[in-house]
């Protein structure tokens, strides 16, 4: 990997900056929808949390790391009427944290070689951490977007984003020493948790994703209602561990 | 230099289910006893409670209760002819790792087997003739039959306070429980949980083809219970969230629950957590083992446990590497077939089924659990004639919901995309409105799938790994596709909006995404010291001091999940140990 991309060769910071105002524009342009407005109801400061307490440092990503999965979020999971879109809803924070969690480094992994190559039924078999394995991910999606599109992936258009993920998904991205296809499941994988986790963990703010599916979250009792509620559904106001904390 | 502790009459090393029975039994009978465990201890108190217990990503994902890797895996290759690979992360099964062992996590479908799987071999040479076994399939009948396993069976049901309707009560015939189960001499602790809409949806449809559906026996209590050691159980509250987390509810069974609350203020039992046995001390000519040593991970330090017994109450892979890293026994060579330690490793069939979907059901997949599902066994074990049908084993059929926690539950319709707009549109339209039923089949051994010592890999103590040589055979497939069509046949009478393509066991293993903790084999019971590792009563044919328990006792894996057997087992081992060993030392079975 040759074509490493450098600290401010394309001024990430400003590019970072020009994703999250992208991406609040996107939703605020929407009508929501009135399924969407009671979903969001009773949850008032949800629009102003999605910008306003943004955060302006990360534990461990670089700003073109999290300018690059911002870039994954937001196509992955657009904002419309059933929630704002992935960075709104936390996830660049979600992996952040994530990298840099002991699993992040590593932990509960199997890391003595010797390493080799093998069918994906043999499982990982890299001596990379998840933080590594990222980071290396990020510099090779780039620098094979740089070749097929002629830009980073984060600055690409939404429709070229969508394609350059599908030919990644697909196992057509011809990138150099990575396995993208490999990558690509580890970032769909870990984008899905920051949607759909406990908001504890910095994702699903809101409860965004717990709203659009009608998961209740905490504190999942149900005795006295699995019966009543038999084929009927069961709305009510989704609840985190924070909620009981 | 290890430091020699005073001796000890006898030793558990491992506390999970069997570990806990056994110093349960063995002290009640006067013995001293240790436990050794590798892992932390617990308190459900502490570490299961509301709000941190219902943690998706911690549990399911980051998988907080399983078993460290880094510690100990095992390496994997699918035939003799490959080199390994060592499962850098636990993925297709989740073995546990503290006191409690994997019953803190497991889910809690608690199955007896069939009186025809104690008797596999005698009972297919009986039925189908003795070329009906494919010379490459050594499945051996279990060392006892159901009848004499019976009462023990029934004695481990009591300690879980297991919920469920019985098929067969001494002998009589019960429509609505599994009319196929052996006789039970007493109906289940507690009644069946609260069946969800889709298993009553999947009883009937099953019902009006022919079929006997009965609802899951489980380890989750489905109302208060106090057990055969006088602890109470609580009710489940059908969480959603129930394996590989622990239950805030007391509902699901496990030794935290079940018995260490007695045997932790009994005098003559000592708990050691975060003690590692590395290998046993063996007299091969004496045909006794002396005592363990074992590492206090906190210190560093290492120990010599002398014990007059020692217990191996490990997960699968622990109980066969402290033989194999002790020289207990001789380890199976797939070629000669000669030698027993690791021979017969089985897996169980899983990730098979078939996606419904309903445009007008309700089901809130969040509410339920294991025991919240219709299952039928007419296609399960032999309970039907496989005369024309080429193949040995069966299915267990089911449906219901159980863990419809978001991360891992996102159904979809057939040829959504797995992101995007579209995607989120259709999570969002058919996350309460779809049902899956699912297949668990039998795995019978095969000369091939066994486990020996890896030649590169070691763990953290520097012992070499297990290897594991595995894979699904023609037999598994054809067991596969059979049941897969009964399931078809029952999705279709259910008159779903539509169904997803049916998931079926095809090509090799994949270690990867999860299967089922349902390893099986390896130190397996019989009559033949030639051909098997421990007699009848788990105690090994290479040290009369040795008892082994788990499920590396089974000879071959049944459609059912094993705990039931596994804890029926320990007591009937237990029991052995107290009126026959200590009376008189020695062998148990003159072979």
């Amino acid at each position: 990997m040759t074509d490493k991309a450098k600290p401010g060769e394309h001024n990430p910071i400003g590019r970072r900056r020009f994703l999250l105002g992208a991406s609040t524009a996107v939703a605020a342009g929407v009508a929501p929808t009135a399924a969407a407005q009671a979903q969001q109801q009773g949850a008032p400061a949800a629009a102003a949390a999605a910008s306003g307490s943004e955060p302006t440092a990360y534990l461990t990503l670089t700003e073109a790391e999290a300018a690059f999965f911002a870039a994954v979020a937001d196509t992955m999971i657009p904002a419309d009427e059933l929630t704002p879109s992935g960075t709104e809803c936390g996830i660049v924070i979600f992996i952040d944290r994530q990298l840099a969690s002991a699993w992040g480094g590593g932990a509960k992994m199997y890391r003595n070689g010797p390493f080799r190559n093998a069918k994906r039924e043999y499982g990982y078999q890299l001596p990379l951490t998840p933080r590594q394995f990222f980071a290396a991910g990020v510099v090779a999606i780039n620098a094979w977007t740089r070749k097929a599109y002629g830009k980073d992936f984060d600055r690409l258009a939404a429709k070229e984003r969508e394609d350059a993920l599908k030919a990644l998904e697909q196992g057509k991205a011809a990138l150099d020493d990575f396995d993208g296809k490999a990558f690509f499941e580890a970032l769909l994988q870990i984008t899905m948790e920051g949607f759909f986790a406990d908001p504890i963990y910095g994702g699903n703010r809101n409860k965004a994703s717990w709203r659009m599916i009608g998961f209740p979250g905490l504190p999942a009792v149900y005795s006295n209602l699995i019966e009543q509620y038999r084929n009927k559904p069961y709305v009510v106001e989704p609840q985190s561990i924070a909620d009981f904390s | 230099m290890a430091t020699r502790l005073k001796e000890v009459d006898a030793i558990m090393v491992g506390m999970g289910w069997t570990g806990s029975i056994l110093a349960r039994e063995l002290t009640k009978a006067g013995l001293t006893v240790t436990g050794l465990e590798r892992g932390e201890d617990l308190s459900p108190r502490e570490n299961f409670g509301l709000p941190g217990i219902r943690d998706e990503l911690r549990y399911s994902y980051r998988l907080e209760l399983i078993q460290d890797p880094a510690l100990e895996t095992v390496t994997f290759r699918h035939r003799p002819s490959e080199s390994a690979l060592p499962m850098r992360r636990f993925g297709s099964f989740l073995p546990g790792n503290s006191v409690g062992g994997a019953a803190n996590h497991w889910g809690g479908q608690h199955w007896r087997y069939l009186p025809s799987d104690h008797l596999t071999r005698s009972r297919i040479v009986g039925r189908y003739g003795a070329n009906a076994i494919p010379d490459d399939m050594p499945i051996q009948d279990w060392a006892m039959t159901y009848d004499e396993l019976e009462p023990y069976y029934d004695k481990f049901d009591k300690l879980c306070g297991v919920s469920g309707k019985a098929g067969n009560l001494r002998g009589e015939r019960i429509e609505g429980g599994n009319i196929f189960e052996g006789p039970r001499s007493s109906e289940y602790p507690t009644p069946p949980l609260i069946m969800t809409e889709s298993g009553l949806m999947f009883a009937k449809a099953a019902k009006d083809l022919g079929y006997h559906p009965f609802p899951q026996p489980a380890s989750n209590a489905s109302r208060p219970y106090v057990n055969s050691e006088g602890l109470t159980l609580g009710g489940c509250q059908y969480c959603g969230f129930c394996e590989r987390n622990g239950c805030e509810a007391n509902a699901k069974a496990g030794p935290q629950v079940c018995v260490l609350p007695v045997l932790r203020s009994e005098p003559k039992f000592s708990l050691r957590s975060r003690s590692w046995v590395s290998r046993l001390s063996y007299d091969k000519t004496a045909k006794k083992v002396t005592g363990v040593i074992f590492t206090d991970t906190r210190t560093g330090e290492e120990y010599e446990q002398p014990a007059g017994i020692v217990v191996l109450s490990a997960y699968v892979f622990g109980n066969i590497s402290l033989l194999l890293n002790s020289g207990i026994g001789e380890p199976y060579d797939p070629v000669t077939q000669q030698g027993a330690v690791g021979k017969n490793y089985c897996y169980q069939l899983s990730r098979m089924g078939v996606t419904l979907f309903f445009e007008d059901k309700f089901f809130n997949p969040f509410m339920g659990s294991p025991g919240t599902q219709m299952v039928m066994d007419d296609f399960d074990g032999d309970n039907f004639d496989h005369s024309a049908l080429g193949f040995l084993g069966g299915c267990k059929i089911q449906l219901g919901h159980a863990d419809g926690r978001p991360i891992s539950y996102r159904p979809v319709p057939p040829g959504t995309p797995r992101w995007g707009a579209k995607w989120k549109k259709e999570t969002a339209n058919w996350y309460q409105r779809a049902a899956r039923i699912t297949l668990s089949g039998s795995n019978y051994a095969n000369r091939y799938n066994y486990i020996d010592l890896d030649p590169t890999y070691k763990d953290q103590l520097g012992r070499p790994l297990l290897r594991m040589t595995y894979n699904f055979v023609e037999n598994d497939h054809k067991v596969a596709d059979y049941c897969m069509r009964v399931a078809l046949e029952i999705a279709r009478a259910m008159k779903p909006t539509m169904m997803g393509p049916p998931a079926l066991r095809q090509g090799d293993y994949d270690t990867v995404p999860y299967q089922s903790t349902h390893n099986t084999g390896g130190t397996i019971m019989g009559t033949d010291p030639k051909t098997s590792v421990v007699n009848r009563y788990l105690q090994a044919w290479a040290a009369d001091n040795l008892f082994i328990m788990g499920a590396s006792t089974f000879p071959q894996q049944p459609a059912y999940n094993p705990t039931g057997p596994v804890g029926a087992l320990a007591y009937w081992s237990a029991e052995a140990i107290v009126t026959k060993y200590l009376k008189s030392p020695g062998p148990l079975v003159h072979a």
